[in-house]
């Protein structure tokens, strides 16, 4: 599985990383939170909104802040 | 598929029905304790300041602390109560959609559309950027996209509640009817003036890829459930700044002689206007600090028309959102941007202060 957070670095974005990464270790997935910052990467995803959280390259949310609870269901089916 | 999964399936649903139903009935008691409280703040106030704190009538510490005591509570709670709906209202317009609805319309029309949807679009300045590529790379012309731009940030929610909450109903409608004009006259301006070779030359050469995601909030449950996340997202960013604010404005009310502020910010002293927009546009801060303060200033004798030029220049023109910008538009269409806001921005101000 791939776990993709999009932003540019802005207050929401760290915090939707820290979130994510927090999800992951609860987990206890072992995988490695992708950020992806690069503006021209970002609009690859066609994301208008940022943070976004992309699994496996499919966009899941944009321009939430989800909670580790929220990010925790997206990433167990 | 087998039997398991279908009752799994079953189960799901009906967790789901229990939690929205849960929802819905929280939401409906939270509303009504909400009004219990809302229509009695005046009594506890009074009732706190002069029984529980035991302060002299009409003594100055007296005036500010029931100021105090009234306007917070009050404002927090209209914030909430209104932001819930705001949030609601959003869950239908994401940016997808106002940007579908958005390709299509010529310029002028455009415009229109473009200021109102600015409004409704959830919109923060960090997303400015991708808001912006993605409005251009659907075609929509320049000066549209300059009327969201414009409008968002300064007809938000946050500005409309304190407006509300603090100067009435009047004061409220004006300041959408002059931002949206301000946003439509800017973007049709921007538009007019032919300035597309003033965005950064790389922004056209991206591809977005179409939709590559589809989320929507298709129940009310869900719908409501966006409302408490937005409440929880911008009310508990902002509560610190309204509190601070009111604490300000409290401290002028109570302390500062009245009509003291008439000769430097009266209607009469015609360089108000401007010198309150210059001081303005480098100050950064959100509506929530603003307002309560600038309801202070006008209280003690500064024009209407002033202080709405000041705080329209506070929150709609913002040094970071400009710094963000700057990624994607050349110096030229930066500097064109806030000149015609600001202009526009200075008509308003002289407009108010002639006709209120």
């Amino acid at each position: 599985m791939k776990i993709q957070v999009l932003g540019t670095g802005c207050p929401k974005c760290k915090q939707l990383i820290a979130n994510t990464e927090q999800a992951v270790s609860e987990l206890g997935l072992g995988l490695e939170v992708e950020k992806v910052s690069e503006i021209t990467e970002i609009m690859k995803f066609g994301v208008m909104m940022t943070p976004a959280i992309a699994i496996d390259g499919e966009v899941k949310s944009v321009g939430k802040v989800l909670t580790v609870q929220d990010i925790a269901s997206l990433l167990s089916p | 598929m087998n039997n398991s999964e279908h009752e799994t399936h079953a189960c799901d649903a009906r967790t789901a029905a229990l939690a929205g139903r849960r929802l819905y009935v929280t939401i409906a008691l939270g509303i009504a304790l909400w009004v219990a409280i809302y229509t009695h703040l005046h009594d506890l106030a009074r009732w706190l300041t002069y029984g529980v704190f035991g302060l002299p009538e009409a003594s100055r510490l007296a005036q500010s602390v029931e100021f105090f005591i009234f306007e917070a509570p009050k404002v927090l709670m209209l914030l909430v109560l209104v932001i819930f709906a705001v949030g609601v209202v959003r869950s239908f317009f994401a940016p997808e959609r106002t940007r579908a609805m958005l390709a299509g319309k010529r310029e002028s029309v455009g415009n229109v559309f473009a200021a109102c949807l600015g409004i409704v679009t959830p919109f923060c300045s960090c997303s400015a950027v991708p808001l912006f590529i993605g409005f251009v790379e659907a075609g929509i012309p320049l000066g549209v996209t300059f009327s969201f731009l414009i409008a968002a940030p300064m007809i938000n929610e946050v500005a409309i509640v304190l407006l509300f909450g603090m100067f009435g109903a009047k004061v409220a409608l004006i300041y959408i009817a002059t931002g949206l004009a301000i946003s439509i006259l800017a973007g049709w301006t921007i538009g007019r003036l032919k300035l597309e070779r003033y965005v950064e030359d790389w922004v056209y050469g991206i591809k977005m890829d179409d939709q590559t995601y589809t989320i929507q909030y298709s129940t009310w449950a869900d719908r409501l459930g966006y409302g408490l996340i937005t409440v929880r997202e911008i009310v508990g960013k902002v509560w610190p700044y309204v509190l601070a604010g009111i604490a300000v404005g409290a401290g002028i009310h109570g302390y500062v002689p009245e009509g003291v502020l008439a000769s430097v910010m009266g209607k009469s002293t015609w360089w108000s206007v401007p010198v309150a927009v210059i001081i303005g546009v480098p100050m950064y801060s959100n509506a929530a600090g603003v307002i309560p303060v600038v309801h202070a200033l006008v209280e003690k004798g500064a024009a209407l028309g002033t202080v709405l030029a000041f705080m329209m220049a506070v929150i709609g023109l913002s040094l970071p959102e400009l710094i963000i910008l700057r990624k994607v538009l050349k110096r030229q269409l930066i500097a064109v941007f806030v000149a015609v806001v600001t202009t526009g921005i200075l008509a308003v101000g002289y407009l108010f202060n002639a006709i209120l």
